[in-house]
C-alpha cells in the first residue's frame, strides 16, 4: 500500500537527514554491532518467547493453536521531551472520558447542552443502561486505558482509537524489554531508558486504591484478576498480570455471591474478593443481569456491584467511551469536561451516518479508511489505497446498506521505524499503545508502551491478528 | 489458594508422574521383548494391562505387538493415557495454575512439552526407543528438580506432592496386581530362568533392580522382591514409602490449615494398614487381595482430597 519513497516520517532517520537524536546512541552501538551476531540474537529471542510461553491462541484452528507474535529486536526510541508533550494529551484525554462516562451515566450535561446528539447514546449498543445513576468505588470507571497513537511528522501525533474497555498487550511491553534487557544488557548501560518494570506494582495500587471504602481503608483489598479461561486469546497476559501483582487468577466458575459480597473458591472455603480485574466483557460478566448465556460470568455479581460491595475493573458501560462514533467527538468531549482543547489531535472522521458525510466518503472509497464502528482486530475495515476494484465494489454496498455501521477516516502518512530483515534494516509502519493507570490518587502512565508494527513492507495495518509484530518501546530519560 | 488451582497443581503433578512411569513399564517391557521374544507377546499384554488401558486398547488393535503397543502408549491422541496426550494434559494444568509456579517450574514443563512433542512427533523406530524412553524420564525430572529448586514449601508444595506419590503408589501397586503369579509360590519354579526374567522385570518397571542389589547383596526372591516393593521405607517407589509422604504432605496442611479432613483419616490408616502387617501376614492373607484392596483405598483417598480441599464445585 502507499508508502513507497520518503513520503512518510521515518523515527530513526526522519526525512533523509540523518539520523534522528533520540535514535544516535543506538546507532552508533549498531554501528559496532556484527550484523550476524544481531540476527543471530532475533533467533534467541523467538526461543525465549517459546520457552517462556508467551503466545497467543488463534480462534478456529484445530492444530498448532499457538503463535508467537513476531518480535523485532530494534526498539523503537522516544525522547524525553516528546513523551512528556504526549503524557500531558493523553492524561487529559483519560480525565476527560472518566468525566465524560460519569455524565453520561448521571446527568447528561453533555446531551443537554448538545454538545453531542441523543442518539447516538440512546440507541448505542454500548451503553449499559444498568450503569445509570451507579457510581463506582473511588468514582473511577477506567482503571485502566490504553490510548492508541499514531505519528505522521516530527511533531505530529493523532489518537486512532481509546481502548477503554479491556486493553491488553501490556504483557507485551515488559515481555519486550525483559527479553532486550537479556539479549544487548550492554546496550542499556548506554543509552538511559526509562523502565516499564514498576507497571505491575503500580496497576496493583492503583486498583488496590479503587476498592470499595470500607476494604480500601485496611490496605491489602484482595485482588483477582477475572480471566475467560486457558483457551481466551490473551490467557498468557491475564496469567502474567496475576502472577506479577500477586493477585488470584480466576475463572467465573471459582466464584459465587456469598452473604453480598463475591467469594472465590478456596482449599479452606469461600473467601471474599474485593477487586476483580476483569478480562471478559460486560456482556458475559452476569448472566443474571446480562446475557443469560454466559458460562463466564458470575451470577448476581452485578448486585454486589451495584450495593457498593466489589470493584469491577474496567466498570461496566464504559465501552461507549471507545465506540468509534463517539471517537469522533472527542475533541468537543475534551473540551467540555476539561475547557480546555484537546492537546491530542483526533483523525478527522467522516461519520457515514450522515448523509454529506456518506456521500464524501462513497466518492472517495479508494482513499480512504473505512471502520466498523464497534469493529476491533483490523477485521471489516477498508484500506481504500491497498484495495483492489473489485474489493472497493463489495465494501460499498456494505456501506450503503447500514451507512451507521460506518466512520471514514483519511489515509495517514504513518511513521516508520527500522526493522531487522534478511537484508538488514529496513522501515516499517508503526503504532503505539501507552498503557494509563486511573485511581482516586491520579493518573499514572508507564514510560514507553506497545508498540506494534506491520512486518509487511508498505502495509498499514499493525494487528497481530493480521501479520503484525511488536517492538521494545524506549523512552528516553534525559 | 484456590480449590481450582489445588487441583490443577494435583493433577498436574501425577500426569507428570504418570508419563515418567509409563515411560518405565515400556522399557521393561521392551528389554523382555528383545531378550525372549517367545515371552514378548504376553509381556507386551501385560504392559498395556499395567498401564490401564486395555479396553482402549483392544477397541483398536487385536493382537499385542511390540510398535503397536508401544505406539499406543507413547504417541495415541485417542490414548488419554499416552504419554503425548499426558504430557499436553500436564502443560495445560500448568498454564491454569500459572501464578502458583515459579517461572523455573513453569519453563521445565513448557520445555517438557515442546521437547516430547517434538519427539513424538513421529513413530518411535525401535533403535530410537532407549534413548526417546529416556527423554522422556529425563523431561519429568527436570521438572521435578525446579520443583525442589525453587518452589515454596507451602500448601501449592503439598499439593503437588500429594499428587506425585498417590499417582506412583498407584502405579506400583497396578505393577503388583498384573504381576503378582509371578511372586505366588505355588507357581514359581524356584530358580528357573523365566522366573528370574519376570522379577528382573518388575524391579526394572520401578527402577529398583539396583537398589534391590544392594539391599540383597544379590539374593533375589518373590517374597524379597513384594517386601521391597510394598514395605520397603527406603524404597522411593513404595507403597509404604508414597504413604508416608503423603501422610506427611497431608499433616503439613493440617498445620497450615488448623484442621484435620477426613483425608488425613483415610491416609493415616491405609498407611498404618502397610506399616502393622509383615510380608508373610500379606502372603498369609493372599497377596492379590491385599493388592486389590490397596488400589480401591488409593483411588477412594483421591476423591476425598478432590472433596476436602474442593477442587472442584
Amino acid at each position: 500500500m502507499a508508502s513507497g519513497g520518503r513520503d512518510h516520517f521515518d523515527e530513526m532517520c526522519g526525512r533523509g537527514e540523518g539520523v534522528r537524536v533520540p535514535y544516535r546512541r543506538y546507532q552508533h552501538w549498531l554501528d559496532s554491532e556484527d550484523p550476524t551476531r544481531l540476527k543471530r540474537k532475533a533467533g534467541e529471542a523467538e526461543r525465549f518467547f517459546r520457552r517462556l510461553g508467551i503466545t497467543f491462541n488463534v480462534y478456529g484452528d484445530e492444530e498448532a493453536t499457538e503463535r508467537l507474535i513476531p518480535f523485532d529486536v530494534v526498539p523503537r526510541i522516544i525522547s524525553a521531551r516528546e513523551w512528556a508533550r504526549l503524557s500531558r494529551g493523553i492524561e487529559q484525554r483519560v480525565r476527560a472520558i472518566n468525566a465524560f462516562l460519569h455524565d453520561i451515566y448521571h446527568r447528561q450535561e453533555i446531551l443537554r447542552a448538545g454538545r453531542i446528539p441523543v442518539e447516538l447514546i440512546a440507541q448505542n449498543d454500548t451503553f449499559l443502561p444498568q450503569m445509570i445513576g451507579l457510581a463506582p468505588p473511588g468514582h473511577v470507571y477506567t482503571h485502566i486505558v490504553g490510548i492508541d497513537l499514531v505519528r505522521t511528522g516530527e511533531n505530529e501525533f493523532y489518537v486512532l482509537e481509546d481502548n477503554a474497555r479491556t486493553p491488553s498487550g501490556v504483557s507485551y511491553m515488559l515481555e519486550n524489554r525483559e527479553t532486550m534487557l537479556n539479549m544487548f544488557p550492554e546496550l542499556f548501560a548506554t543509552v538511559p531508558v526509562q523502565p516499564v518494570s514498576t507497571y505491575p506494582r503500580d496497576l496493583r495500587r492503583s486498583l488496590a486504591a479503587c476498592a470499595p471504602s470500607d476494604r480500601a481503608a485496611t490496605g491489602t483489598p484482595t485482588i483477582a484478576v477475572l480471566t475467560p479461561g486457558i483457551h481466551n486469546s490473551a490467557y498468557y497476559e491475564h496469567a502474567f498480570l496475576a502472577d506479577q501483582m500477586g493477585a488470584e487468577l480466576v475463572e467465573g466458575h471459582d466464584l459465587r455471591v456469598v452473604d453480598g459480597h463475591v467469594a472465590m473458591r478456596t482449599t479452606r472455603g469461600y473467601q471474599p474478593i474485593d477487586v476483580i480485574y476483569r478480562r471478559v466483557d460486560d456482556d458475559f460478566l452476569d448472566p443474571l443481569n446480562f446475557n443469560p448465556q454466559s458460562v463466564l460470568g458470575v451470577p448476581g455479581i452485578f448486585d454486589v456491584y451495584r450495593a457498593g460491595n466489589i470493584t469491577i475493573a474496567n466498570a461496566p458501560g464504559t465501552g461507549i467511551a471507545d465506540d468509534k462514533a463517539i471517537y469522533s467527538y472527542m475533541p468537543e468531549i475534551v473540551e467540555f469536561y476539561t475547557g480546555e482543547k484537546a492537546l491530542l489531535k483526533n483523525v478527522p472522521t467522516w461519520r457515514c451516518s450522515e448523509k454529506d458525510a456518506l456521500s464524501y466518503v462513497l466518492d472517495h472509497l479508494d482513499e480512504l479508511v473505512v471502520k466498523e464502528v464497534h469493529g476491533s482486530g483490523g477485521y471489516g475495515m477498508l484500506v481504500g489505497p491497498a484495495a483492489s476494484r473489485r474489493e472497493i465494489a463489495s465494501f460499498r454496498k456494505k456501506l450503503m446498506a447500514r451507512p451507521g455501521n460506518y466512520i471514514a477516516q483519511p489515509t495517514l502518512s504513518l511513521s516508520t521505524v527500522p526493522i531487522l530483515t534478511r537484508a538488514g534494516l529496513a522501515p516499517r509502519h508503526v503504532d503505539l499503545r501507552p498503557f494509563v493507570l486511573v485511581s482516586p490518587n491520579g493518573i499514572s502512565i508507564t514510560p514507553g508502551g506497545l508498540t506494534r508494527v506491520a512486518l509487511k513492507k508498505g502495509s498499514l495495518v499493525v494487528n497481530s491478528s493480521q501479520g503484525g509484530g511488536t517492538k521494545d518501546t524506549w523512552v528516553l530519560d534525559e | 489458594m484456590l480449590g481450582k488451582t489445588a487441583g490443577g497443581i494435583f493433577w498436574m503433578f501425577r500426569y507428570l508422574e504418570r508419563s515418567e512411569n509409563t515411560a518405565r513399564l515400556v522399557d521393561a517391557g521392551f528389554r523382555i521383548a528383545l531378550t525372549r521374544s517367545e515371552a514378548a507377546e504376553k509381556e507386551w499384554e501385560s504392559v498395556i494391562a499395567t498401564a490401564g488401558v486395555r479396553d482402549l486398547y483392544l477397541r483398536r488393535h487385536e493382537a499385542y505387538q511390540g510398535a503397536t503397543v508401544v505406539d499406543f502408549l507413547l504417541r495415541d491422541r485417542s490414548n488419554p493415557s499416552s504419554v503425548l496426550s499426558i504430557i499436553s494434559a500436564a502443560r495445560d494444568n500448568a498454564r491454569l495454575v500459572r501464578t502458583a509456579l515459579t517461572r523455573e517450574v513453569w519453563e521445565a514443563v513448557n520445555e517438557c512439552w515442546m521437547t516430547l512433542s517434538e519427539a513424538l512427533s513421529r513413530p518411535v523406530r525401535e533403535r530410537d526407543l532407549p534413548e526417546c524412553l529416556a527423554t522422556i524420564r529425563q523431561q519429568s525430572a527436570l521438572v521435578r528438580g525446579a520443583l525442589h529448586g525453587t518452589m515454596l514449601r507451602n500448601d501449592i508444595y503439598d499439593f503437588a506432592r500429594i499428587g506425585t506419590f498417590l499417582e506412583r503408589a498407584d502405579n506400583t501397586a497396578r505393577i503388583l496386581d498384573v504381576k503378582y503369579y509371578v511372586l505366588l509360590p505355588s507357581l514359581s519354579l524356584v530358580g528357573s530362568s523365566l522366573d528370574n526374567v519376570q522379577w528382573e522385570t518388575i524391579l526394572r518397571s520401578v527402577s529398583a533392580h539396583q537398589a534391590y542389589r544392594w539391599v540383597t547383596k544379590g539374593d533375589t526372591n518373590p517374597r524379597g522382591i513384594a517386601h521391597f516393593l510394598i514395605l520397603d521405607r527406603r524404597l522411593p517407589r513404595s507403597l509404604a514409602f508414597c504413604y508416608a509422604k503423603i501422610c506427611n504432605n497431608l499433616g503439613y496442611l493440617e498445620t497450615d490449615y488448623g484442621l484435620r479432613l477426613p483425608a488425613h483419616t483415610m491416609a493415616d490408616a491405609c498407611y498404618q494398614s502397610i506399616g502393622n502387617r509383615s510380608i508373610d501376614d500379606i502372603f498369609d492373607e493372599g497377596l492379590h487381595e491385599f493388592i486389590t484392596a490397596f488400589i480401591a483405598e488409593n483411588q477412594a483417598l483421591g476423591a476425598q482430597i478432590e472433596r476436602d480441599f474442593r477442587f472442584y464445585e
